[in-house]
């Protein structure tokens, strides 16, 4: 299946693009979403292990299965601690 | 009441929402534009969201704070797009009937807003670069 990932802001400029397109076996967990991310979209690397994954407007673990349809999208650190 | 916005925020406006007559006080917080960072100076932030997963999560702060403070009523805002140095970025105000409960839910509510709420900041260097902030 064919999973689209919506990415924002330094995940965005790096891979030069607002979402790409990732291909996933069904039935295909968070972490191979991630190693597919990886490979299809090298610009990522940086980021990508600092990043969250969310299937469905949810923080998603690397065990959950992603649903076909699922609307994933990568996201990285949030700026705000309390005393930063 | 929940909202993201690219206008400027009335937080008298906000404040005055959130009063009930069943509450003895209003805590307000706003969150502003800082000017300096270490030795680095700011001259605008930029800020994105992922707008369907923030509103969302901002709900759910909305809830956790209503179940754990006797909460009259709470609003969260947050700018995006840019916003200039000294601008509010992100306003939250709870009544609550004790002075109490009111600070500790806004600042509940605010920690954990910057936490789990898919909103970015990218700087505006006044040495015209711009960074998106993801600190480790």
């Amino acid at each position: 299946m064919t999973i689209r990932v919506r990415l924002f802001a330094r995940a965005r400029e790096l891979a030069g693009a607002d979402a790409v397109e990732i291909d996933l076996p069904p039935g295909g967990l968070v972490a191979d979403l991630r190693a597919q991310l990886s490979k299809s979209c090298p610009a990522l690397r940086p980021l990508l292990t600092r990043s969250a994954v969310a299937v469905n407007e949810e923080f998603a673990g690397d065990e959950l299965v992603v649903p076909p349809a699922a609307e994933v999208a990568l996201l990285p650190p949030v700026s705000g601690g309390s005393d930063e | 009441m929940i909202r993201l916005t690219r206008e400027p925020i009335d937080h008298a406006a906000l404040t005055d929402q959130v009063r009930s007559p069943h509450c003895g006080a209003v805590a307000t917080f706003l969150g502003t534009v800082r000017d300096l960072t270490d030795d680095r100076t700011t001259i605008a932030l930029d800020y994105e969201a992922y707008g369907g997963m923030a509103e969302k999560k901002l709900a759910e702060i909305e809830a956790d704070v209503r179940r754990r403070w006797p909460v009259g009523d709470i609003s969260m805002v947050h700018r995006l797009g840019r916003v200039e140095v000294g601008e509010i970025s992100v306003a939250v105000a709870v009544s609550c009937p004790h002075r109490g409960d009111a600070f500790d839910a806004c600042r509940h509510a605010i920690d954990r807003l910057k936490e789990v709420v898919p909103i970015w900041k990218q700087e505006h260097w006044a040495d015209g670069k711009t960074e998106w902030i993801h600190p480790a």
